[in-house]
């Protein structure tokens, strides 16, 4: 529970008096608090520093090392004070958590070390107060990284591979870490170098060579040496095939691997070439087949394999998308705008080179980027005076967020990081909060499992104060509504068992009749227990018959059933019955125990004599009769 | 263009954000001195009410822990009761419960009226408990008890148990704890039930006096 909730308990159970007028049973009996009530100051002493505080502050929490019995474990009994061989500074935190109900995060102090004395003093860590959980989830996570990288880097390629790997196994593992043999180093290398060649052979190929003997026109390198070049090509693409196939073979989960961006990449480098092997040589598709040459400056990509740098800028970029895009945006609204505001005011020109709106979408980009190339410029009046004004907010729309969008990425970026810590520290907090509330309600309901307030129950768990005074809180509470608290489960079982229950209530109760006497104080109940209140096996079975049909016809919540015979074998010991058929579910029934010894009421008309019984004794305080049968 | 919109707009807005806060922390500041309170001398509260000294010293200790402005407003209060009950949903009665002890209507439980509740609760006589249940019950302070006012304490009573109950929950089970309520309390069938017909049905019953008792050593 949290924290100073016990400090409310006195106010919680004297606020219980309200219920006392409306109760229809006796409260059950307080718990008897045998620790001395009184409050005293505590020494405690952590290497030596000296500390003093109230025993209820330390109650607080009580399971914790210091609000528990274990700090009994470390009483000095000559000295009269508690001594811990911790470290003092870190003490202060921890007592502090104690009086004020917030744990705050030294920042000065080393992660771990501050963990560790929380596990010494049974405080969980996931109570850090909202101040300083950022700073301590940071300085975690990066203790985290830093500890995790050291271990990659020991475990990553450098440990020998189990000798039973396969080919596969092994071949992944020299494409992944090409330091590890010198075979593996050798590959990537040449494919380094055939990544390089291919790029600068695509460049190359362009550059105008001299001309050929007899012509004049400058022929491009590409032309002149087509079959060198076009050797080069298919050698580089043949290369990369191999590679690709390799790769693809060797790893572990190819769905994976064939989806991954590298592998992307890599088919994208080499699909050009085949595709232009497929297609025939026809003038109109050759057309489209150049332009997929460009996608051979993919190739380039293929470094980003060999350099760390590259993977980091790409991992950035991704990261930074939605800023990027936000920026774009923001871009092509004013372009649009000005374009549109250029090309009506030059519209009237006579010759002018502002054709379209899209035509004057590149006057805009240029001059808001104030590049100014010149090819397109305003003549009219009004253009002009639109096109300067166009020139200057570029100025302050693209110079000016530029540095504030790349700080505001920054921001941005660590918000957003906050925000889902945030999200995932709320999820975290309500989830304890859930499970706190189930373990409360839990606790409860196996507290009641137990033996209740039954002084002869042997399995009595050791509870504090507070849990003690607690569940009699709730135990009266369930006293004055005539109802028991109960789990999920059993509560739906029982509706279950509530809408089937008329038909199969007379052909069962016999049998859980019998089978209730066999079963009954040998064994405890798993379930809530139904009392079945009954005197003698031959009487009890024509009244719980008529008894069932009762509850069936009637809810039997909050009405009485008196048993006629049941104050003769009056007992006030709980029966608990382990009934694996819920048919014969009756609940409590009290007994007034003016009325019944003056009726014996005969068996058979039962019905019409319990109902009158019922309603006399509706109004007289009822006690519940817990009966053990015979 | 938008962006040049936006960073003239924001430069007006940060300017009246400027003005503002000076106003503000006045009014907070104003406000944050008249909620403080403290309460009045130990001797005083003793002899007001019947706790210890001792008594009344923890009592405050965990009070001011708690609620270092010295007092307490509703939805802490709520907060607080329905950490009890986790099962149920604890509001409407704590909404009962706060009226009853802040018997000065001031929207805030201070420290004294806080202890001369638990003080009639835990250690004044039956006629005395019974007095602050009665005005517990009675909500709008008419001196009367009526079958309304009933419904809507015991509906908040039950709604305390949660949904998870043995034997479930029906719709009419409040309306039938309320008549029972009634058939036992209200002696000339008029319909209410008065401060009189209360104590003395209450002291009829056996089982309400003896549990009376059950909560005097609570502190």
């Amino acid at each position: 529970m949290a924290a100073g909730v016990a400090t409310w308990m006195p106010f919680a159970r004297a606020a219980a008096v309200g219920w006392l007028p409306l109760a229809q049973q006796t409260m059950p009996k307080p718990p008897v608090d045998k620790t001395s009530r009184s409050d005293e100051i505590l020494f405690v002493n952590v290497s030596g520093l000296r500390f003093q505080t109230w025993k209820n502050t330390l109650d607080r929490y009580p399971d914790t090392l210091l609000g528990s019995s274990e700090k009994e474990f470390f009483y000095n009994e000559e000295t009269q004070e508690y001594f811990f061989d911790r470290d003092p500074e870190m003490f202060r935190h921890i007592l502090n958590f104690f009086r004020t109900g917030k744990l705050h995060y030294p920042r000065h102090e080393c992660i771990q070390a501050f963990e560790e004395e929380l596990a010494f003093y049974g405080i969980i860590p996931e109570i850090i107060g909202d101040c300083c959980m950022e700073e301590y989830r940071d300085r975690k996570k990066e203790n985290q990284e830093r500890l995790a990288e050291d271990t990659e880097a020991e475990n990553a390629g450098d440990a020998p591979l189990p000798p039973d790997a396969t080919l596969r196994d092994k071949l992944w593992r020299a494409f992944e870490n090409p330091h590890t043999s010198t075979m593996a180093l050798v590959f990537y290398y040449v494919t380094g170098f055939f990544i390089a060649v291919s790029v600068i052979a695509n460049v190359v190929e362009t550059v105008p060579c001299r001309p050929l003997k007899g012509s004049i026109k400058d022929l491009p390198c590409g032309e002149k040496f087509s079959v060198a070049f076009s050797c080069l090509d298919t050698a580089c693409v043949l290369i990369f095939s191999c590679e690709y196939l390799m790769r693809l073979y060797a790893a572990p989960s190819r769905c994976d691997f064939a989806r991954s961006v590298m592998s992307v990449i890599d088919v994208v480098a080499i699909l050009p070439f085949y595709i232009g092997l497929i297609m025939p040589e026809n003038e109109e598709v050759s057309g489209a087949f150049v332009t997929l040459r460009v996608f051979r400056v993919f190739r380039i990509f293929k470094f980003s394999r060999h350099s760390q740098g590259l993977r980091i800028l790409g991992c950035t970029l991704q990261a930074c998308a939605s800023e990027l895009g936000f920026l774009l945006f923001s871009l092509t609204m004013a372009v649009i705008i000005f374009a549109t505001v250029m090309f009506y005011a030059e519209k009237g020109t006579k010759g002018t080179t502002f054709s379209s709106i899209p035509a004057s979408f590149w006057y805009t980009i240029v001059t808001m980027t104030t590049l100014g190339y010149g090819d397109m410029v305003p003549d009219s009046i009004a253009g002009k005076i639109f096109g300067s004004i166009c020139s200057l907010s570029g100025v302050l729309v693209i110079a000016l967020p530029v540095p504030v969008i790349v700080s505001n990425f920054a921001r941005i970026y660590h918000q957003n990081q906050r925000a889902d810590k945030m999200r995932a520290q709320q999820k975290v907090r309500q989830a304890r909060i859930r499970m706190a509330k189930k373990g409360a309600t839990n606790a409860f309901l196996q507290h009641k499992e137990d033996g209740g307030f039954d002084s002869t129950a042997f399995c009595v768990k050791n509870r504090s104060a507070f849990e003690h005074q607690h569940h009699h809180l709730l135990q009266c509470l369930e006293k004055t509504t005539n109802h028991e608290f109960t789990d999920e489960v059993t509560y739906s079982e029982v509706c279950m068992m509530d809408s089937m229950g008329f038909r199969t209530s007379r052909s069962t109760s016999l049998s859980s009749q019998q089978g209730a006497t066999t079963t009954c104080c040998s064994r405890r109940a798993k379930r809530r227990a139904i009392r079945l209140a009954n005197s003698t096996v031959s009487v009890s079975r024509g009244s719980v018959q008529e008894l069932d049909t009762l509850h069936v016809t009637k809810t039997p919540v909050g009405t009485q059933y008196p048993q006629s015979r049941s104050s003769l074998n009056a007992r006030t010991e709980d029966l608990k019955l382990n009934c694996t058929d819920y048919t014969a579910a009756i609940i409590s029934i009290p007994t007034p125990p003016a009325n019944s010894p003056d009726e014996s009421l005969p068996n058979s008309p039962a019905i019409p004599g319990i109902l009158r019984n019922s309603r006399s004794s509706i109004y007289n305080t009822q006690e519940t009769v817990k009966i053990s049968s015979l | 263009m938008g962006a040049v919109v936006g960073t003239l707009t924001m430069g007006e807005r940060t300017k009246g954000e400027r003005r503002r806060p000076s106003r503000d922390k006045i009014d907070d500041d104003f406000e944050l001195s008249i909620v403080c309170h403290r309460p009045e001398g130990l001797d005083k509260l003793e002899a007001q009410t019947n706790f210890s000294k001792q008594e009344l010293q923890v009592l405050y200790r965990g009070f001011k822990n708690e609620c270092p402005s010295g007092v307490v407003n509703e939805d802490t209060f709520k907060q607080i009761y329905a950490q009890f009950f986790p099962h149920g949903d604890a509001s409407t009665y704590a909404h009962y419960l706060f009226n009853a002890f802040d018997s000065a209507h001031s929207g805030s439980i201070k420290f004294e009226g806080f202890i001369m509740a638990l003080s009639t609760l835990l250690r004044g006589s039956v006629r005395e408990k019974l007095t602050w249940t009665f005005n517990l019950y009675d909500i709008n302070r008419d001196g009367y008890i009526n079958k309304e006012e009933m419904t809507d304490i015991v509906s908040a009573i039950y709604d305390m148990m949660g949904k998870y109950t043995y034997p479930a929950l029906k719709t009419d089970t409040p309306k039938q704890h309320v008549d029972a309520f009634f058939q036992k309390m209200d002696k000339n069938r008029d319909g209410v039930v008065t401060l009189d017909e209360f104590i003395l049905s209450c002291q009829e019953d056996e089982n309400i006096l003896r549990s009376l008792q059950l909560f005097k050593n609570v502190i």
